[in-house]
């Protein structure tokens, strides 16, 4: 299959950094290094030849197969020069699952990032207010897209119900949706909340 | 075989009064033909609910035009579609905030026992987090089926008796996040679910 130039471009430009480029259906992969992949979309957002200055998505792909890596995918698009670009991470799914943000480059990146943190447990460093946003700030069981996630979650229905029915009111709240509303809040969860706790079931 | 006057005396000691049941009449045909809906509608069953509300089905002849979207001045909490975990504070929120008398309908099959969402984000029957007084069945029931099930919650509601305490009592969920102790459940609900491996109360 025929490389598209920004393939050719990134891995003259960063040789053994990029692991891996394809072009499947039509659209251009490129499997770059985990270390240098804020490097790599730094260049690709500031270049003047590549010009990628829209996120459009961030999110995973873990495989059944457990010898396959868990990918993140970075879906990119230059809106000046009407291409997408689609720039993938291999992580070991069995250890620690840490990636450098890019809430610096494309502030989009903020809520796609907590929603893969969210459902695949990756943690984005550098990123200001990495916290869950599909799940509720105090779910427990885990990360719902892993493979090794029940289809009906860990707990049993009754302590699902249990747990939802149970939470301290602040637990609803966002931090910041507290600190809007500290002065009318009742005086038992601003003892909680001095105490650092944030949410939690009765 | 006569009717002995102690027979007579228990009688008119135990049954309500001619004028107690005509009272019980009067409510009765006020309240079961004003019906003020509280709309909780999630997902699908909440356009054929509105359907049922428009003009061809015509909720108004039910003395049900008047959506309360307030809970304060609902009467029956209709329930159009699935209920996520995350919603259950929410709904249970809205039942504790109407006022006495109030009923509930858990419209559509996702409502009534999860449906197909038989996983980690679904609560399997809204009957775990409220009362629940008429279910309708279907996916999504037909406003014919609606309209059915809101008949059938008048005729529930034409047999009731003001003077009959008991009728508004709730009885709060347990520990163990059930109404009812767990065999019980299991009893009255089997099978359950999508899954011949559930049961309701675990």
């Amino acid at each position: 299959m025929t490389e598209t130039p920004s393939l050719t471009a990134v891995r003259d430009t960063f040789g053994p950094a990029v692991l891996r480029t394809d072009v499947v259906c039509g659209d251009a992969i490129a499997v770059v290094e985990r270390d240098q992949a804020h490097a790599i979309l730094t260049w690709l957002k500031d270049d003047p030849s590549q010009r990628f200055n829209y996120l459009t998505d961030i999110t995973a792909v873990e495989y059944r197969d457990p010898e396959l890596p868990l990918e993140v995918v970075y879906q990119l698009r230059s809106l000046p020069r009407k291409v997408d670009l689609r720039v993938k991470l291999w992580l070991d799914p069995a250890g620690p699952l840490e990636v450098d943000s890019v809430y610096d480059l494309w502030r989009g990146a903020d809520w796609l990032e907590r929603e893969v943190y969210d459902m695949f447990g990756v943690t984005f460093r550098g990123h200001p207010d990495l916290r869950r946003i599909l799940m509720w700030e105090t779910y427990a069981e885990g990360h719902p897209l892993r493979k090794g996630f029940p289809l009906r979650g860990h707990f049993s229905r009754a302590e699902q119900v249990r747990q939802a029915l149970g939470g301290q009111t602040e637990s609803f709240y966002s931090s910041e949706e507290l600190e809007y509303a500290e002065d009318v809040l009742p005086s038992d969860v601003r003892e909680r909340l001095r105490r650092g706790e944030h949410g939690g079931v009765r | 075989m006569g009717v002995s006057d102690a027979d007579r005396a228990m009688v008119a000691q135990t049954s309500p009064n001619w004028i107690t049941t005509k009272l019980d009449w009067l409510t009765n045909w006020a309240r079961s033909n004003s019906l003020w809906p509280m709309p909780f509608g999630t997902a699908c069953c909440a356009i054929e609910f509105m359907a049922t509300a428009a003009s061809r089905f015509d909720l108004a002849r039910f003395g049900m035009e008047r959506m309360s979207f307030s809970p304060r001045q609902a009467d029956v909490l209709i329930c159009a579609g699935r209920l996520p975990f995350k919603l259950a504070p929410v709904i249970r929120r809205i039942w504790d905030q109407m006022p006495q008398p109030k009923w509930s309908i858990s419209m559509g099959a996702c409502a009534s026992s999860g449906g197909i969402f038989d996983n980690y984000a679904m609560v399997q029957g809204i009957d775990t987090v409220i009362p629940v007084d008429v279910y309708v069945p279907g996916c999504p029931p037909r406003p014919e089926g609606l309209m059915y099930g809101i008949m059938l919650l008048q005729k529930k509601i034409r047999g009731e008796s003001f003077t009959d305490g008991a009728l508004r009592q709730e009885q709060l969920v347990g520990p163990d996040g059930l109404f009812l102790p767990p065999e019980r459940v299991d009893e009255l609900s089997e099978p359950f679910g999508n899954s011949i491996h559930q049961t309701r109360s675990a």
